[in-house]
């Protein structure tokens, strides 16, 4: 183990240590073993599990045989689920936690959005909680020792309204009071940055008339977030469980959660999180407990790959549509969400048309792109358009929901949840998205919730 | 794209409609409702895996306000439960 720290630092150490690995071959996978108490990914284990081929890599997590008792059950393997089950380890101690997961880790909205990290919000509550997140996020793949292939790119908003412009000032305005980046730039400054973008002149309907840039956004890989915090939750003992379904949430003889029924039977716990993004209500009302989510179908297409072309994130709030250009070269392009409640998971017709539509009046050269895929995926937004992380009137029930363009929230949202869960009051940075707010009419209009519109 | 019937209209295209929001439960008397319930009212709007009753507004048509079920599943168009009016 030792040795994961030394750096191969040019390619005659690489040779001398292959030879070496060459004659101790024994010695190697005597090292494999070793290796099995903690696998560090590492330029070393690269390079060592190269010679047998990458065979012998370990297991990420562990699919351990199903318990019927835990002292915390986390419903759903999407990022919120896995990061609240990795602080709860880490960070409170409490590593006796199962999560359980309908379908397979990682395969929920985690796995379908467009990876947008940023903190440009609007409220004083929310931006604190957002710039937090975004430097967690940053930091991400040293604490995991995962990489998350983070790109700090920033993000250019193309405004073409004066109401736009007025309310991203004001974002500005409220961002600066916590430290979050926010300026406005000029139309050229705009056009320099983004050479692509040769519509909205001042013949268009809607001509460009500046823009403003957050330059602590970033994309990252989805993957690797769910990955990443379910290797390091299992590493410190916490169970997943995938193709494990919740049925439906047991109460006992107090009201108080005594745990859950699932496809392979009852698994008792007296604290039960409901992280499943989308589907919250739908479990929550097997308890009899009503909350303020509608859900609804966000969605998102890919282009074929193409050269190098724009290296910031265009968010055009104004015309509906937003993206970024991805390692493999795809354009990654959201739009805005369907206007009723939704469960489905692919995009309607005429939703996918009128963001190509507003896409191409300030893209035009994009007509030649061919579009690859398309999906959907299904959030629920709160009434007010902000986060809900909050103890229920089910005593032991926590719900982490209302998370529309809660990829960014992930870091921050899991050690507030494991917080409020393992101690039983809120994190500071998370007392404010509680459902008390409701009770008392408190609500936190967030404008900055959706990036496109 | 859904294709909504309009009373005057007849079958159009989604496009012509704006949205108008889930149907909530009745609005409760203020004076007499407690608070737990009117704050139910004001924020708690049914979320169902299956058919929803909502508003829509023919606005780039004929002006019409409608009520639909829906079912979230599927965006089809559907009759009304058989359990409600
Ligand atoms: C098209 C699109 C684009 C987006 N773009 C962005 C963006 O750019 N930036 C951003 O910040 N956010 C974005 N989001 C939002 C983001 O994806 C979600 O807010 C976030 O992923 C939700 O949290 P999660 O990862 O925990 O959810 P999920 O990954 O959905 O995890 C929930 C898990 O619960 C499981 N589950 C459900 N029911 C049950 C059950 N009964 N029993 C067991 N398990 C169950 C599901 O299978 C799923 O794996 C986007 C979303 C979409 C759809
Ligand atoms: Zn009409």
């Amino acid at each position: 183990m030792f040795a994961d720290t030394v750096c191969v630092g040019n390619v005659r150490d690489l040779i001398l240590f292959t030879a070496v690995q060459l004659i101790y071959l024994d010695l190697s996978s005597c090292l494999m073993k070793l290796d099995l108490v903690m696998q560090k990914y590492s330029l070393f284990s690269l390079a060592k599990n190269a010679l047998s081929g990458h065979r012998n890599w370990q297991q990420a997590w562990r699919s351990p045989p199903l318990r019927d008792q835990y002292d915390v059950i986390v419903i759903g393997a999407g990022g919120h689920g896995l990061a609240t089950a990795y602080y709860l380890a880490k960070e409170f101690g409490t590593a006796n936690v199962a999560v359980l997961e309908r379908g397979w880790l990682g395969g929920g909205n985690i796995a379908r959005n467009t990876i947008t990290i940023r903190s440009n919000y609007m409220r004083d509550e929310s931006i604190p909680f957002y710039v937090k997140s975004v430097a967690m996020y940053e930091g991400l793949t040293k604490e995991l020792n995962f990489n998350m292939m983070h790109s700090k790119r920033t993000m250019v908003d193309v405004v073409q309204t004066y109401p736009k412009m007025r309310e991203l000032r004001r974002r500005q305005l409220t961002m600066d009071i916590y430290g979050s980046t926010y300026e406005q730039i000029s139309t050229d400054e705009v056009r320099r940055r983004i050479p692509a973008l040769t519509g909205g002149g001042p013949d268009a309907r809607l001509p460009i008339i500046g823009g403003m840039v957050h330059t602590d956004a970033g994309v990252n890989r989805h993957d690797a977030v769910a990955w990443g915090y379910a290797r390091g939750a299992d590493e410190l003992g916490v169970e997943i469980h995938q193709q494990t379904a919740v049925q439906s949430l047991i109460r006992g003889s107090d009201g108080a959660i005594t745990g859950v029924e699932t496809n392979r039977g009852t698994v008792r716990a007296k604290k039960v999180v409901v992280a499943v993004s989308g589907h919250t209500t739908t479990i929550t009302e097997t308890a009899g407990l009503k909350l303020p989510l509608r859900t609804m179908n966000l969605t998102a297409f890919v282009s074929e790959p193409v050269k190098p072309l724009v290296d910031v994130i265009v968010n055009c709030p104004d015309s509906g549509f937003y993206f970024s250009q991805s390692d493999k070269g795809e354009m990654v392009i959201g739009g805005a969400p369907d206007m009723g409640q939704s469960f489905r998971r692919d995009i309607k017709q005429n939703v996918f048309e009128d963001t190509v539509t507003s896409m191409l009046s300030l893209f035009p050269a994009f007509k030649k792109l061919k579009l690859m895929r398309q999906w959907g995926g299904h959030l629920d937004i709160a009434h007010d358009a902000s986060p809900i992380m909050s103890k229920t009137e089910v005593g032991g029930l926590f719900v982490t929901a209302g998370w529309w363009g809660g990829y960014k929230a992930i870091p921050a949202g899991g050690l507030a949840l494991a917080h409020l869960v393992a101690k039983g009051t809120p994190h500071p940075l998370m007392s404010s998205f509680t459902l008390d707010r409701f009770k008392h009419l408190d609500f936190i209009m967030e404008a900055g919730t959706t990036t496109a519109r | 794209m859904l294709r909504i019937t309009c009373p005057y209209c007849g079958s159009r295209n989604e496009s012509e409609f704006l949205f108008g929001g889930p149907v909530g439960t009745e609005r409760p008397d203020p004076n007499t409702t407690s608070d737990a319930d009117w704050i139910e009212y004001l924020t708690v709007k049914p979320n169902p895996l299956g058919p929803v009753q909502e508003r829509w507004w023919h606005a780039r048509g004929c002006g019409e306000w409608l009520t639909i079920w829906r079912d979230t599943r599927t965006h089809d168009i559907v009759e009304a439960p058989n359990d409600t009016e």
